[in-house]
């Protein structure tokens, strides 16, 4: 099932002033694979994120996307090779409305006039409804604002950004965290979707369960250090919490993770 | 920052003209006189940015409220009376007038600020045309003089110092050791905050903008008894050299911090700057850019400030 | 028949149906006041609409620059100002030869390409400023636009240390004559409809508007754009600022005087939101329309004109508030 190492960092570091919030994180990911993030509040799994995705820039160690070396200076940077991100505070314009949404910053246009370029709308159109479709993402009409629909349809098009643009790499952060419990399964099947299309995820998360049903690969942060690669169909919630807590005897049922 | 603008001046007087800009017994009375009145509307202002909030209707309700109290103020024997039968009043009821209008003004400010939640430079951009539309008004535009002599009292000699002077240390105590303050603080700081601690925020705006109202009414009255007339064309701008002595001053545009001794200071900073321009015969329109500038300056100065206290943000 | 009616309710209305009836109330009202008080029509009078749509002619073309600002999230209250400076240049440089005290006595007679290019210029610079100012240091706009208030005005009184200027080469006065400004005001009008909703320009400017956090992380470079659009806000100031001179046949330094008030009323009026990321340049045009009608119909009815500032002031507050419910209420929803 795992191909090719499509994402690889090394000694990757960042440190904020005298908090070492990143140390030395060494990661692969390879192209059809979903890895789940997992770790305490603070144990460094965000700025992790945030280094890959341009949002920050690592104080130390080297980022591999795509067999080369890469410096990105903002998430526009990550995203133009091919790594979508879709954040936790979901980043929509409320008064936009789902392909205004799905394109803002990268909108097709007709020929380039600089800012004042005209949009192809329909072409826009189009590919967010193809984008929508290979996700299953039903949203009954398109023209409606974001600021309109519910939590779960506002995620489904953070999502379905990112597929639309047929990235190489998808990040999720918490994207489950604000939703209803209907809205969170229609998300993960959004994530099964990606699964059967190959395309690679990397997915933080507080929800072990979810983890455990979702990814193939899960890594623990503990402190801002890496702590632990398991495989999802061999370990269980208890080893899970024990590398989270860093205590050997994590097997009581700590309701908060499982 | 005021001893550093002052000697700036100094020097540039010794150079320039070849005398001294502030040892000079004459000029330094003029300076805290002048800014007197914007001292008066920059202590309410102060309070007002304090909560987060902006009142920029401060110059036009001093017009609105001179016109009124002077209306109340005339005296007997004029030929231009306002109210036929009314006159030679004793001086507080057209003080009190004044202040009541301006108090009016700030509280419907305060009142559609809190109770709306539109931006608070909405309404007081609003009030700002209103108020001066009903100065003008009131008396078909024209001036109202023949005013009595007790009220004229209130603009002679150093009488409006002391009041400013009266003013700013009310405001002061008021500011530092009452409920009030903390409260004002407390909402500008994080009204959210406030509001879950228990703190009746909207009532609470409505009072510093009231209090603020009243102040620049008071200015008002002040105003007119200096000029012993009224004009609705008074006080035009004032509230952004007021805004300016604010910021200037320290307090901040992102509320929760300031203090009216920084905003004295701001006061008589601006005065020092203008009359040191008049002094070394800058010309008067240059004045004008210059004190656009020392406000973006000032605001400036106050977003860096801001950001670098509040962590750099991530 | 049924069916049709059943149509005719399913298609939505257009956006600016509401405040096109507020349009239409405010003419019936003054119409209905005209007959009562005056015996006369007040609408029907072809004189009287030509010049309402002239004199709003103006404050129409700065609304125009107002909304794209406002649909920013932005604020702009240097507009009146800017027209005073940027008039007083364009008029400096359009004089004739047989004025005495020209201002510039050895620049007379230019082509009136010049004069017109050299006021642009300024309010588009001011405006440019203006941007820079609150992209780089993220102050409030409010108070950036408001310290260029003074500015803006200070170097237009500076600038001919208040004297007024006049006599202006003829070509100049075509801008100002006859229907030539509503002509204008039209093709700015259609020009920034179509920016606005049809080009990446528009869709940036609501995005920034609607949530500009959002419009960074989608790599939208907003400081560049911020600047864009109040240069482009400063250029139409400048636009105003030339017909308002030609038709002055004089520039002097309080022109344009609270302008900037008329023209925010007007977008806030047509349905612009000042929380952003929602208006439409159609609804400045009615929004100027009923302002027109406002101001015309109380001069019409001989009610003073002072008042028109203490009912232009509640208008604001008003229009304003009206917004902030519309928002809460769909927030909520």
């Amino acid at each position: 099932m795992a191909g090719d190492i499509i994402l690889t960092t090394k000694g990757l570091t960042k440190h904020y002033g005298g908090v070492h919030a990143l140390e030395d994180a060494d990661f692969e990911i390879r192209s059809g694979e979903h890895v789940a993030i997992v770790g305490d509040n603070g144990a460094g799994k965000s700025t992790f994120v945030r280094q890959i995705t341009g949002v920050e820039q690592p104080t130390a160690g080297e980022i591999f996307f795509d067999g080369k070396t890469r410096h990105f200076a903002n998430p526009l940077d990550a995203r133009k090779v091919g790594i979508e991100t879709v954040f936790q505070n979901l980043a929509l314009a409320d008064d936009l409305d789902v392909p205004a949404n799905i394109f803002l910053g990268r909108e097709e246009v007709y020929f380039n006039l600089g800012p004042f370029s005209f949009m192809n709308e329909k072409k826009m159109l189009a590919m967010a409804e193809e984008g929508l479709k290979r996700t299953a993402i039903k949203i009954p009409n398109l023209h409606n604002t974001i600021g309109n629909m519910s939590g779960g349809q506002r995620q489904c098009v953070a999502i379905s950004r990112t597929v639309t643009f047929a990235s190489k790499l998808i990040i999720m952060d918490e994207p489950t965290a604000a939703l209803g419990v209907q809205e969170t399964t229609q998300v993960e099947n959004i994530i099964r979707t990606l699964k059967k299309q190959g395309i690679p995820l990397i997915l933080i998360s507080h929800n072990l369960r979810q983890v455990l049903n979702l990814v193939d690969k899960i890594i623990v942060f503990r402190r801002g250090r890496i702590v632990g690669a398991l495989d999802a169909k061999k370990t269980d919630g208890n080893e899970i919490v024990s590398l989270i807590t860093g205590l050997d005897t994590g097997v009581h049922e700590n309701a908060s993770y499982i | 920052m005021l001893f550093g603008v002052a000697a700036l001046f100094e020097i540039l007087g010794w150079l320039l003209i070849g005398q001294s800009f502030l040892f000079n017994v004459k000029r330094l009375p003029i300076i805290i006189l002048q800014v007197s009145i914007i001292g008066i509307i920059a202590v309410g202002v102060t309070q007002v940015i304090i909560t987060s909030g902006i009142d920029l209707s401060s110059g036009s309700v001093a017009a609105m409220s001179a016109m009124v109290a002077a209306s109340f103020a005339q005296a007997s024997g004029g030929f231009l009376m306002y109210f036929d039968g009314i006159a030679d009043l004793p001086v507080i009821i057209p003080v009190a007038m004044g202040i009541i209008v301006g108090c009016g003004a700030g509280w419907l400010n305060g009142a559609i600020t809190a109770y709306t939640g539109v931006p608070p430079f909405i309404p007081t951009l609003g009030m700002l045309v209103a108020a001066r539309g009903v100065a003008v008004l009131y008396n078909d535009g024209r001036p109202i003089i023949g005013l009595t002599d007790s009220y004229k009292f209130l603009g002679s000699g150093i009488v409006p110092v002391i009041i400013f002077i009266g003013v700013a240390l009310i405001f002061h105590i008021l500011l530092t050791r009452t409920v009030y303050g903390r409260r004002t603080y407390a909402i500008g700081s994080n009204e959210e905050a406030a509001r879950i601690s228990g703190i009746n925020i909207n009532a609470h705006k409505v009072l510093v903008y009231t209090i603020a109202g009243g102040l620049a009414g008071l200015a008002g009255v002040v105003m007119s008894a200096r000029a012993t007339m009224a004009q609705s064309g008074m006080g035009f701008m004032y509230e952004l050299d007021a805004i300016a002595a604010a910021v200037i001053g320290g307090t901040s545009l992102f509320g929760g911090r300031g203090r009216i001794s920084g905003t004295v200071i701001g006061v008589l900073i601006l005065g020092v700057i203008t009359s040191g321009f008049t002094f070394l015969r800058v010309d008067f329109y240059y004045q004008e850019i210059a004190k656009g500038f020392i406000i973006l300056a000032a605001v400036i100065a106050d977003q860096y400030r801001h950001k670098r206290t509040s962590g750099g943000g991530a | 028949m049924m069916d049709m009616i059943k149509n005719m309710t399913a298609r939505p209305l257009p956006k600016d149906t509401g405040i096109f009836l507020v349009l239409i109330g405010v003419a019936i009202i003054f119409e209905i006041l005209g007959w009562l008080t005056q015996g006369q029509t007040f609408i029907f009078n072809a004189q009287r609409l030509f010049i309402i749509i002239l004199q709003m002619a103006i404050i129409g073309i700065m609304a125009i620059g107002v909304t794209q600002i406002i649909i920013m999230a932005g604020i702009d209250l240097s507009g009146g100002s800017i027209i005073g400076i940027a008039g007083l240049v364009a008029a400096s440089l359009a004089q004739t030869s047989d004025n005495v005290n020209a201002v510039y006595p050895a620049f007379t007679d230019l082509p009136v390409i010049i004069p017109v290019l050299a006021g642009l210029g300024v309010a588009m610079g001011l405006g440019w400023f203006n941007g820079a100012v609150i992209a780089i240091t993220r102050i409030p706009p409010f108070i950036a636009t408001l310290a260029m208030l003074v500015i803006a005005r200070g170097l237009s009184r500076w600038y001919t240390s208040g004297k007024q200027v006049s006599f202006f080469v003829d070509d100049f006065g075509f801008f100002g004559s006859g229907a030539t400004p509503i002509w204008i005001f039209l093709g700015v009008a259609v020009l920034s409809h179509i920016l606005l909703t049809r080009t990446t320009y528009g869709r940036r400017t609501y995005a920034i508007g609607s949530n500009e956090q959002a419009a960074r992380m989608a790599g939208i470079n907003v400081g560049r754009h911020k600047m864009l659009v109040y240069a482009l806000a400063g250029l139409l100031y400048g636009i105003a600022a030339i017909i308002q001179t030609s038709r002055a046949e004089t520039a002097q330094s309080g022109t344009g005087l609270m302008w900037e008030l008329d023209a925010i009323a007007a977008v806030v009026i047509g349905g612009t939101s000042l929380m952003g990321g929602v208006g439409r340049i159609t609804g400045t045009i009615i929004g100027v329309l009923i302002l027109g009608i406002i101001t015309s119909g109380f001069t019409f009815l001989g009610i003073g004109v002072y008042f028109i500032n203490i009912v232009k002031g509640i208008i604001i507050v008003a229009a304003v508030v009206a917004d902030q419910y519309r928002h809460r209420s769909k927030r909520k929803a």
